[in-house]
């Protein structure tokens, strides 16, 4: 094992500390580094904000705890080790015929990562999240080297899904693959003026769909707020391909063709420029499409094309909003809209989606309803309050923030958004008595038990 | 921990009665402070500013004792400060500093020392004392109450200005010396401000209140600037005075 120090951020680049940097190859290699404290886990780094930097503690990057056993043909389950980015597993998944259950915007994210962080993709209003397809997961705790299933011990196994690594370093998990006939994604594409008919027409045809996203304009005022762009899709069978994709229907993703080398001042993103990218990708897409074919790549990843996209916001960062609510409060996606609209926040494009119910975990991000998230560049002055607002219009709302996207939520309105925290404590508590799995996080977030 | 917004979660504060840095906590504890370690040497009026804070809705208010004519026991607040605040400190506001009367100090010895003590070499057993507690929690924020009297030193306040140049020397470059290990140094430069310091003399020109320098400390806080200027146009003013010939220096009026 090498010690090495390093300043880590998350993926927004705002809040950077140092840890002592750890790259451990075995269970055994694990299970010492989990005897002082404090310890987080980190995989690829892609989520926005502090879940996995430790200041001043160990960072156990997994990318070492790399295997993966041949995937069961007849079952779809394969075996691999958390430190194997769903990008890897997909280059040798896809040609055997199998894609991952759940995949976010980005293939960068590892197996333990997706675990931890409980991720959700565009199929979460018919599949769940990713933890739902987890059969087990080998998890090493301060109190030892635990196999957890949802029927062993569900309770931890839960907590584990969506507990930002605060329950253990998970080191291996068993994971359902989806069988695909090719690589490709039959797409319907269409385009609305504003938001109530993307919303409407999201909530009325969605489950047709595996898959579906709405693309939505923040910085769009008065008739036309919150116009969107809506695709929806499903995997196609070999039957409609023709040329060349017949004769090779199952293509691994293709690497990043591009990337942003250096980190330009802050401000390159700004209302203006970011208005003007909003206005061409909104003509760029058809009024109306149906049945085009995309590959996975496109249809999944678009921003995979261009590596280290992140560095365009400058060096003071940049930070994502993501809040979800239930149906009966999806109003609030409009007016979140129209707080950032008038504050004259700049905002590229969101996401809006549907998601169907929540899996059992207390801290799992995902309710049924609405989730819209935000990328907005840190700088504007009034961004810290606008923000707080929109924090608090959420949690009257019953809803949440996401904790993978979040970096500046205050502890007690995460404690209003996630009212089973004591229960989540609890379980930390049993497998970490003397408390030494932490993060920025969890200290920012008051998540851990106070021992 | 801090957020994204540079907002920290807990402070100390070295000079805690300071009126500038009360403002200015205050603001912090509106955003997301929630611990304060006050350290001072009147513990009357560190007890009134912790129930301003707690107020204001800190929850952990705490004070320390410090005593600034005696440097060597600067070590000591600044670990009392740190297991106050529970063991992790974001931001340091190093607000310990003494005005002194020019005419009486500059021909008086025991004066000139207890002015540089204060001012100088118990900030600087202080930064010292902070340097491996930073390092070693990984994270962190200091910004030291310099003055724009040390950014030329003028005639009328040669003592203080001399002390504030000094301390804002050694400021930078302790910044300097953490910029790699990720903690962020800045030196606070404000101009004349109407506080109980400097209560009783005549105004200088670009003089503010206390709530208009603590609104451009407190946003200068969450930048990366090196320097904070307060009022920010006296940036643009020294670039100018600083290069003036001395005997036009001198003629400077005030």
């Amino acid at each position: 094992m090498s010690l090495d120090h390093e300043l880590l951020a998350g993926w927004g680049n705002t809040a950077p500390s140092f840890a002592a940097v750890e790259r451990p190859r075995t269970d055994d290699e694990v299970a010492a580094l989990l005897t002082g404290g404090p310890v987080i886990a980190r995989g690829l780094g892609r989520s926005y904000g502090d879940p996995a930097q430790c200041a001043g503690g160990t960072v156990v990057v997994n990318r070492n705890l790399w295997h993966l056993s041949p995937i069961d043909p007849a079952t779809g389950l394969v075996t691999v080790g958390a430190g194997v980015s769903i990008d890897e597993l997909l280059t040798v998944s896809i040609p055997a015929g199998f894609f991952v259950p759940v995949t976010p915007g980005t293939r960068q994210v590892t197996i333990g990562g997706a675990i931890a962080a409980d991720i959700h993709g565009k199929n979460h209003h018919v599949d769940g999240s990713f933890a739902s397809h987890v059969l087990s997961l080998d998890l090493l705790t301060p109190s030892g080297l635990l196999t957890v299933s949802p029927s062993t011990d569900p309770d931890l196994f839960w907590a584990t899904a969506g507990g930002m690594g605060l329950t253990g370093i998970i080191t291996q998990a068993t994971i359902r693959m989806l069988p695909i006939e090719t690589s490709w994604v039959a797409v319907d594409t269409e385009r609305f003026e504003n938001l109530d008919g993307v919303m409407e027409a999201m909530a009325t045809g969605d489950h047709n769909y595996r898959y579906s996203v709405a693309w939505v304009d923040c910085m769009t005022t008065g008739a036309r707020l919150g116009r969107g762009v809506l695709t929806r899709g499903d995997h196609v069978g070999v039957d409609r391909l023709e040329g060349k994709a017949a004769r090779t229907p199952l293509s691994p993703p293709s690497g990043a063709k591009l990337t942003i080398p250096i980190t330009p001042p802050s401000g390159l993103l700004n209302r203006l420029s970011i208005s003007a990218f909003n206005e061409a990708w909104f003509r760029k897409a058809p009024k109306k499409r149906d049945d085009e074919l995309h590959t996975l790549s496109s249809f999944f990843h678009p921003l995979d094309g261009v590596s280290s996209w992140n560095r365009l916001h400058g060096t003071r960062g940049f930070l994502q909003y993501q809040f979800a609510v239930d149906d009966a409060h999806g109003e609030l996606v409009r007016r979140a809209i129209e707080v950032l609209s008038s504050a004259q926040v700049p905002s590229f494009l969101a996401v809006l989606k549907r998601f169907g119910p929540a899996d059992p975990g207390p801290l799992s991000f995902p309710m049924e309803g609405w989730t819209l998230a935000l990328d907005i560049p840190v700088g504007p002055p009034q961004l810290p309050g606008v923000l707080d607002q929109l924090d608090a219009m959420v949690a009257e709302a019953g809803g949440r923030l996401y904790l993978a996207k979040d970096s500046r939520l205050s502890p007690e309105t995460f404690a209003t958004m996630y009212p089973r925290l004591d229960e989540f404590r609890a379980i930390c508590r049993r497998v970490d008595p003397t408390g030494i799995m932490t993060s920025d996080l969890a200290r920012r977030l008051d998540l851990i038990p106070t021992t | 921990m801090r957020n994204a917004f540079g907002q920290p979660q807990s402070v100390l504060v070295l000079g805690g009665t300071s009126d500038i840095a009360r403002a200015v906590v205050a603001r912090l504890v509106d955003q997301r402070t929630t611990t304060v370690v006050l350290a001072g040497r009147n513990q009357e009026a560190l007890d009134e500013a912790a129930a301003e804070l707690t107020a204001r809705g800190a929850t952990t208010v705490a004070t320390v004792p410090l005593e600034a004519t005696d440097p060597s026991s600067a070590a000591a607040t600044i670990e009392a400060g740190f297991a106050a605040a529970g063991g992790r400190v974001d931001l340091v506001l190093l607000a310990v500093g003494l005005l002194g009367d020019q005419s009486e100090t500059e021909d008086d010895p025991a004066k000139t020392i207890e002015l540089f003590d204060v001012n100088l070499t118990w900030p600087a057993a202080a930064l010292a004392a902070l340097r491996p507690r930073l390092i070693a929690q990984g994270s962190g924020h200091v910004a030291v109450f310099s003055s724009v009297a040390g950014v030329r030193v003028r005639r009328s306040n040669f003592s203080y200005g001399s002390t504030k140049a000094g301390l804002d020397a050694l400021t930078l470059g302790f910044g300097d010396s953490l910029r790699s290990e990720g903690i962020k140094v800045q030196s606070i430069r404000p101009g004349f401000v109407r506080t109980k310091m400097t209560d009783g003399l005549s105004e200088a020109p670009f003089t503010t209140g206390v709530d208009e320098a603590a609104d451009t400390i407190t946003k200068g806080l969450a930048s990366s600037a090196d320097v904070i200027w307060s009022p920010a146009k006296l940036q643009a003013v020294f670039l100018i005075l600083r290069h003036l010939p001395s005997f036009v220096w001198r003629r400077m009026p005030g």
